[in-house]
């Protein structure tokens, strides 16, 4: 690993693979001297710093919301957005969590993800089970079908679904919400889950139905235990996903008392009360609950990305 | 529907019988997908259709058929094409210059960084370029609909501080919005890329590079003849889901500038939701929105075919 090779021209590859009495792992790390030069001068620092100042641009508008949702709005006008609070001002978040009735929006968000996520996991898991282990006739066209309907602008939806809401009287009801997300998500795992399900141990299976199980055991006491990671990357995503959903609940819920928390937020702008503190302090609040998730569920979530990707 | 199973290799017939009774009674588990995708999916796409063949002020106005002539009409309105080209600046700024700037990000944090500095660093750098990705993009809105805002918003603040006198409209000027909205969608979205094709990196195996560098190849050379070539599945899901992301953008626009001004920045999305429940035009704004579901598809499928097309080319190389 010394220096001097780096003047060396093509001669450094060689010597490197010769070198002998490295640890298995070590060839993953070594390099050309192209590279050398290029990691282990200067160089590296200017890359890091390239990568932090990408880092610093991404949190400079989380780190100027922080600052000014605790910023009275004359120490705002007089000291700009980069100063630090005189005073601790918590009227702004005062006011937006008061207007907003933020825990009644945080119960509505939580109740509708949640809800969603385990209906549309369960919806999944029934309709991947008969296309993926039943191989029911023409699943391939139903898979299709249901990737298809997952790329459709809701916008295409939309009209009819709250014609019809208001017809089974489910107008600015978090039911019509619930009932199209569980169908929309359900469509994506269905997808997801009949191409795992696809590949399930037959042996498992036979086995099952040489111990005398019905398809309905099966699917419960075999299928499930075996998927359940996966389903449960499902419950994550689906979940995260519908809290963060804005345009069907924006059409379906217009009331106050019914809404989800990025409605409710959107739909304060442009509000007299809307000051920067409460401003700020409305967003630092409605993407606190996002950020907890991702904390928490961070590892299955890039994973589950991953596995996403992948299939 | 009956090429993939004629597929399956022959059976024999008492087998197949007995097989395929078996496979109706996995029909029951499909029931409910099917009727509640029916519902909520099939028969609203129907309707939504009827509707676009019709003049409607919606709600308990009468529908007047119009034939195709909420498509004919959109041939000649100037909005409509507007809308559809600020789609090709939000596939700029949704797909392409994530796409690029990801690739480069995840390769300098998987060579570089992650070697170098040990892969915390790695780690934390790819958190916070994909926290944005995490909020719900509403409230992602609102913040920067603030921080941009002409009057009040912490730049022009900022740059009044340091001089400036007449900072520009950001989100306000017809020169100004789209470039703005565009940067936004960009910050919003570079995460998703660097995610999965630092996945898609560690995915790659070593002793390919191992290979090309006892040849003598250099690091650019071995990132065009291993790395695009190997990360080319996750390449083609990235383009294919922000794609089909960008062309359906609506909540960033909805609280950034709703279309303004003057439609510098309106998307086919809004612009549907604007006739839909803004003019109540709801026969046109269907029309938009079938419009948009065709491009859609063809896209998807155009990008879909390309995949196989690749896929199967590197099968028959092999």
């Amino acid at each position: 690993m010394a220096t001097p090779i780096e003047t060396l021209p093509a001669a450094g590859a060689p010597g490197t693979a010769l070198d002998g009495g490295r640890p298995p792992r070590a060839p993953r790390t070594r390099a050309t001297d192209v590279d050398r030069r290029h990691r282990r001068g200067a160089s590296r620092w200017f890359v890091l710093a390239g990568a932090v100042l990408v880092a610093v641009i991404m949190l400079v508008p989380f780190a100027i919301m922080v600052l000014n949702a605790f910023k009275a709005p004359a120490d705002y006008s007089q000291n700009g957005p980069l100063s630090w609070p005189v005073s601790l001002y918590t009227d702004g978040l005062v006011n937006f969590w008061e207007r907003v009735n933020f825990p009644e929006k945080l119960v509505n968000s939580i109740w509708i993800s949640g809800t969603v996520a385990v209906f549309g996991v369960v919806l999944s898991l029934l309709s991947a089970y008969a296309l993926g282990v039943g191989r029911v006739r023409g699943r391939m066209w139903i898979v299709t079908l249901f990737l298809l309907a997952n790329m459709l602008p809701q916008e295409v939806l939309v009209y009819p679904l709250f014609q019809m809401a208001q017809e089974v009287g489910l107008s600015n009801n978090q039911w019509s919400v619930i009932i199209i997300f569980t169908v929309i998500q359900a469509a994506f795992g269905t997808y997801l889950l009949s191409s795992v399900l696809g590949t399930f141990p037959p042996a498992l299976l036979e086995a099952a139905s040489l111990d005398g199980a019905g398809r309905w055991r099966t699917l419960w006491s075999i299928v499930y235990p075996v998927v359940r990671p996966t389903l449960s990357v499902l419950v994550i995503f689906f979940f995260i996903w519908t809290w963060n959903e804005f345009f069907i609940p924006l059409v379906m819920l217009t009331t106050n008392a019914t809404q989800t928390i990025p409605v409710a937020l959107a739909s304060l702008q442009g509000d007299r009360m809307m000051d920067a503190p409460t401003t700020n302090a409305g967003a630092l609040v409605s993407m606190i609950p996002a950020i907890v998730f991702f904390l928490i569920f961070q590892r299955t979530l890039t994973r589950g990305i991953t596995a996403g990707a992948v299939k | 529907m009956s090429t993939v199973e004629r597929a399956a290799p022959p059976a024999p017939p008492r087998r197949r019988s007995s097989r395929s009774r078996q496979r109706l009674g996995y029909l029951p588990y499909l029931l409910p997908g099917l009727i509640a995708f029916t519902v909520v999916i099939l028969i609203p796409f129907a309707m939504n259709i009827w509707y676009s063949l019709h003049k409607w002020k919606g709600g308990n106005a009468p529908l007047r058929w119009y034939g195709l002539g909420n498509y004919t009409d959109l041939l000649a309105d100037e909005q409509f094409w507007t809308s559809f080209r600020n789609s090709i600046a939000m596939i700029l700024a949704m797909v392409v210059v994530p796409t690029l700037l990801g690739l480069l990000l995840a390769t300098t944090l998987f060579d570089v960084l992650g070697k170098r500095f040990g892969p915390r660093v790695a780690s934390v750098l790819r958190a916070t370029y994909y926290l944005p990705q995490i909020l719900p993009v509403a409230v992602a809105g609102v913040l920067w609909n603030w921080i941009l805002n002409s009057q009040t918003g912490a730049v022009n603040v900022l740059l009044r501080e340091i001089g400036v006198a007449n900072p520009p409209n950001w989100l306000g000027s017809t020169d100004t919005a789209l470039p703005t909205v565009m940067l936004v969608l960009i910050w919003i979205q570079i995460g998703y890329p660097v995610v999965i094709f630092m996945s898609a990196l560690q995915r790659v195996d070593p002793e390919l590079y191992e290979a090309a560098e006892l040849d003598g190849a250099g690091w650019w050379h071995r990132f065009r003849a291993i790395t695009i070539p190997q990360i080319k599945p996750e390449t083609f899901v990235i383009t294919l889901t922000c794609t089909v992301a960008a062309l359906k953008v609506f909540g960033p626009i909805y609280v950034l500038t709703r279309g303004g001004p003057e439609s510098s920045t309106l998307v086919p999305s809004y612009y549907s939701y604007l006739n839909f429940f803004d003019k109540s035009k709801v026969g046109y704004g269907a029309a938009i929105a079938n419009v948009l579901t065709v491009l859609i598809i063809l896209v998807a499928v155009v990008i879909m075919v390309l995949q196989a097309r690749s896929a199967r080319r590197e099968e028959a190389g092999r």
